[in-house]
């Protein structure tokens, strides 16, 4: 046994790239185990934890390249940290040494005047200084990265709302703007409805169906998910109202978050009812609303998705009827008679969520590590209850690993975990395809199933598919390789979750 | 700026993966090769948090117009105590920030004595040596008293001076003659040969250029900075062009009457062959655009690089006159031949002035002749200016250069851009022996010690 270490100094690479070469030092021949990552205390941690922290390690800093290499021998570590550094700098091939590429925001602001939009996906400690380095250069932005304080999103978005730039985010999954995606989404056909919401996956599904109904979108705006919240007040998200009631070819305004603070819900719906345009709310799990004048509220995306289209075309969709649904007939015929709940496997937040008021909706208690009432509240990693579902997108899953929608390690493990229990009637999953996501979730997802299926048999999987015929993995194929594999697949998280409910409740829904 | 207006050009700043979907999806979009600012320092982060704002970019868009607008003229030339009154009496200025004879370096030092020796004040070395000890000999930086010198940059009372005036600002600057290179005083030499020479200019060259200026008028000195810049010069350690532009423009005006023509020819010849004659009027100018932009409130545009052989220091616009110093570096030196590492005398010289003006290494792209002294190719120079266009604010095209698609200068170095890209200013020098006594070893590249400009940050950002 060897540990083998390697700084290079002032070599920040970010972590995705980083994890990659990881994986890659770990295929070497002789490694157990490597940890390839920047030099921060988090990571030292990390690094604490998993048993390869060494002392040599105590002089890197944020900016310095760590790579430490458990190997059999000392010659199979020099060896491996040598493919991990030549794979640093492959990074560089093909620029020329004159090539020098712009490091700030300001420089390539300088040279490119027509930047318009900031897309910040920094770790969350740098994210307001490079938004409001943005902003004070009159561009909009929109800021992926989570984990910045409130009073620092309060203060980038008054700064910003005085000088009519728009701040979508922190913590914005998904914003289409025009027809250009930014981070997390789907590629949709242009139509006539301009959405808006706090929520990314409810932001990617809503604009999915609508497109999927054969309609489309103008533009889709991410707040953030503390928008809505009093603390901020819906700065952003009145902001967006504002503007599609101000574009002409927005037809109908669909808004979809949790619900907003109680100071701030009113002042939503009215900046929403003064731009006189037709409009669908959803505000998950607030059941307070009754639909008046211009405003429609929904009771979950895909209710809202099929109210949009109607205000949008005039035509009428109708919701998947599960309950008609034969797959589901045959699933109930072939259960033992143990099985009786439900695991919720979810990358999608927002799917999450959903489900579990789907689900209460029909009278089942659902634990969670995201869940509706705190007495419900199980760890991510905790042992499952009952009716289970996990949030994995959740910060305990994401800490120096990639989102669930990218890597599927934890949910494989997980599945073929919950394969064990006997009581488990039916494992729910969702799949986000689009841009942001996996290549292949649907590959990434059948080793698992089907392991599990070795397990028992008798084991019901339900999944939601969230996309469309233009992203890049094509919903048809993804859903063809799943069905294939005894998936039942809804294009709705809605009707998987009732689909999910109907066949643990054995028919009755 | 409306936001749903039309489909948007995309900035990535962090996941390079953004920037590859965006790429895929077919939109405009750019990404920066980003790193945590400030080399993730969370004191550092805070700080350039609170120095961004509306009143900052106001106050450096004043900074800019100042030394853009700028247009220094020779104007005339003087003794130094009739430009300088804190120069009467027993008093010699230098290059860099404050400094006291024990902690001078072995170059300084030198000159300090040279200078001594030149007005008379002691016989020899060891005279003047007692003199400064006995505390007689008042020192002060040349930066503070309206004036410039490179390397050592001693300045004394009975030394002629060139002034440099920028009138749109009312701005006056001085700064020495030149001596060429080898054993001279700015490089801490101080024989017989180099106060014969500094006689000569005091009794021949000063008067017959002083003539020649009246004679002509005021001469502008940022077309012919403008010019040289397009013939090679990056007007710090090359100034071969601009110094032949200077005297096709003031030779014709040096009158002959009354002089031997061997005279003559010796005051002309003097100038055409030192190739750093200009350096010293490059330097006034540049004093003189950047002065008008120190003092603005708010402004985070350094108005000063300088050093004296033992520290270096810089001037920041919003923090006004006040220095913020660190050790200063020793450059990466090609040494003339007999000379080799370890005879290198740490960095000199108010010349880096050119720097924080966008010239000498700022301009390495202009002077690929340059980038070859320095020890490195010709694609290095233009990796070093596009370097130094990401901690400037402009790229100004008074001065471009051809060789980035002429490109100007990048000028306006912005303090928070150094520290927050952890990029310091790259400096060309001529580089001096340790020792007093003995002169030029070579010419090197430097880079500024970051310590200044951390300290400065810290105080701006209160």
């Amino acid at each position: 046994m060897a540990i083998k270490v390697l700084i290079l100094r002032n070599q920040y690479r970010d972590s995705v790239f980083l994890m990659r070469i990881n994986d890659e030092v770990e295929r070497q021949e002789g490694v157990n185990r490597a940890a390839v990552m920047m030099g921060t205390d988090a990571n030292k941690d990390l690094m604490k934890e998993a048993g390869l922290y060494v002392k040599e390690v105590d002089a890197a800093g944020p900016n310095d390249l760590v790579i430490v290499v458990d190997a059999e021998n000392d010659e199979l570590g020099e060896k491996a940290l040598s493919v991990a550094k030549s794979m640093v700098f492959k990074a560089g091939e093909g620029e020329k040494a004159e090539e020098v590429k712009h490091k700030s925001v300001r420089s390539a602001v300088y040279d490119s005047p027509d930047i318009a939009l900031v897309l910040i996906s920094t770790p969350g400690e740098y994210a307001y200084l490079e938004a409001k380095r943005s902003l004070v250069l009159n561009r909009h932005v929109m800021v992926f990265s989570s984990n910045v304080p409130v009073e620092k999103e309060l203060d980038l978005k008054r700064y910003a709302e005085k000088k009519g730039l728009f701040v979508m985010g922190p913590d914005a999954g998904t914003s289409i703007i025009n027809g250009v995606g930014l981070g997390f989404f789907n590629v949709v056909r242009d139509g006539p409805v301009g959405i808006t919401g706090a929520a990314g996956t409810g932001i990617q599904e809503l604009s999915s169906m609508l497109h999927n109904l054969g309609t489309g979108i103008t533009s889709a705006i991410g707040t953030g998910s503390n928008d809505p919240k009093d603390s901020i007040g819906g700065i952003t998200t009145k902001m967006a109202i504002r503007a599609f009631g101000k574009d002409e070819r927005t037809k109908v305004i669909s808004l979809v978050s949790k619900p907003p603070g109680k100071n701030t819900m009113p002042a939503i719906l009215e900046e929403l009812e003064m731009q006189g345009k037709p409009s669908v709310v959803l505000f998950l799990g607030y059941e307070g609303n009754r639909s008046s004048g211009k405003i429609e509220f929904a009771e979950d995306i895909e209710d809202e998705a099929i109210r949009a289209y109607r205000l949008a075309t005039g035509k009428h969709a109708e919701r998947y009827d599960v309950t008609k649904d034969q797959r589901l007939r045959l699933a109930i015929d072939g259960l033992s008679g143990d099985q009786q709940y439900i695991r919720g496997l979810f990358s999608g937040g927002t799917v999450c969520y959903e489900s579990q008021l789907i689900a209460k909706r029909h009278g089942r208690r659902v634990y969670s590590n995201a869940p509706l009432d705190n007495e419900l509240y199980i760890g991510g990693f905790d042992e499952s209850k009952k009716d289970t579902f996990i949030d994995m997108g959740d910060e305990e899953f994401v800490r120096g690993v990639p989102h669930p929608m990218i890597d599927f390690r934890f949910r494989r493990e997980r599945i073929i975990k919950e394969a064990k229990d006997k009581e488990v009637a039916v494992i729910l999953l969702d799949v986000v395809l689009g841009y942001g996501a996996n290549a292949d979730p649907a590959g990434e997802l059948i080793p698992a199933i089907e392991k599990a299926k070795e397990v028992n048999s008798r084991l019901v999987f339900v999944a939601s598919i969230i996309g469309t015929d233009m992203d890049p993995q094509g919903i048809a194929q993804q859903e063809g390789k799943l069905e294939s594999h005894g998936v039942i697949v809804y294009p709705s998280s809605a009707a998987a979750a009732r689909a999910a409910l109907f066949v643990a409740g054995r028919g009755s829904l | 700026m409306s936001l749903l207006k039309e489909k948007p050009k995309v900035l990535n700043v962090g996941l390079e993966s953004f920037y590859n979907d965006l790429k895929a999806e077919g939109a405009d979009a750019l990404s920066i090769d980003w790193s945590p600012p400030g080399g993730g320092v969370p004191e550092l982060v805070k700080a350039l948090e609170r120095l961004e704002g509306d009143e900052y970019e106001e106050a450096n868009a004043k900074a800019i117009e100042a030394f853009t607008s700028s247009d220094p003229e020779l104007i005339s030339m003087k003794l130094a105590k009739e430009a300088v009154p804190a120069l009467n009496g027993m008093a010699l200025a230098h290059a860099g920030p404050p400094i006291e004879w024990e902690r001078m370096s072995g170059p300084l030092k030198g000159a300090v004595i040279g200078a001594i020796i030149y007005e008379g004040w002691a016989n020899n070395e060891s005279e003047a040596i007692s003199l400064v000890r006995s505390g007689k000999v008042k020192f002060m930086p040349n930066h503070d008293v309206g004036m410039v010198g490179p390397m050592a940059g001693v300045i004394s009372p009975t030394m002629p001076v060139f002034e440099v005036a920028d009138r749109v600002h009312g701005v006056e600057v001085y700064t020495n003659v030149n001596e060429g290179v080898g054993k001279v005083l700015r490089y801490g030499a101080y024989g017989s040969e180099v106060i014969h020479r500094l006689n000569w200019i005091r009794d021949s060259l000063y008067p017959a250029l002083k003539e020649a200026i009246a004679l002509h008028g005021p001469v502008k000195l940022k077309p012919i900075m403008s010019q040289a810049l397009q013939m090679g010069d990056e007007l710090h350690t090359r100034n071969n062009a601009s110094t032949l532009l200077f005297l096709g423009e003031i030779g014709p005006y040096v009158k002959i009457g009354g002089m031997p023509q061997t005279q003559y020819s010796e005051i002309i010849q003097f100038i055409a062959k030192n190739q750093l004659f200009f350096l010293n009027l490059s330097m006034a100018a540049g004093k003189a655009m950047m002065d008008p932009a120190n003092g603005i409130k708010n402004s985070t545009v350094v108005t000063t690089l300088s050093r004296n052989g033992t520290d270096f220091g810089i001037k920041v616009s919003g923090l006004g006159k006040k220095w913020f110093t660190a050790p200063a570096p020793v450059p990466k030196t090609l040494f003339f031949p007999g000379f080799k590492e370890g005879d290198a005398n740490p960095d000199i010289g108010d010349s880096a002035i050119m720097e924080t003006n966008g010239f000498g290494a700022f301009a390495s792209a202009a002077s690929p002749a340059v980038a070859q002294v320095v020890g490195s190719s010709a694609s290095e120079a233009i990796r070093i200016t596009k370097l130094m266009y990401e901690i400037t604010l402009v790229k100004d095209k008074s001065f471009p250069i051809p060789y980035v698609n002429f490109e100007g200068v990048p000028r306006g170095i912005d303090v928070r851009l150094v520290v927050s890209t952890s990029i310091a200013p790259y400096i060309n020098t001529g580089v001096a022996h340790r020792l007093p006594g003995i002169g030029t070893v070579g010419f090197g590249l430097v880079q500024a010690p970051m310590e200044c400009f951390i300290n400065a940050i810290k105080e701006l950002a209160g």
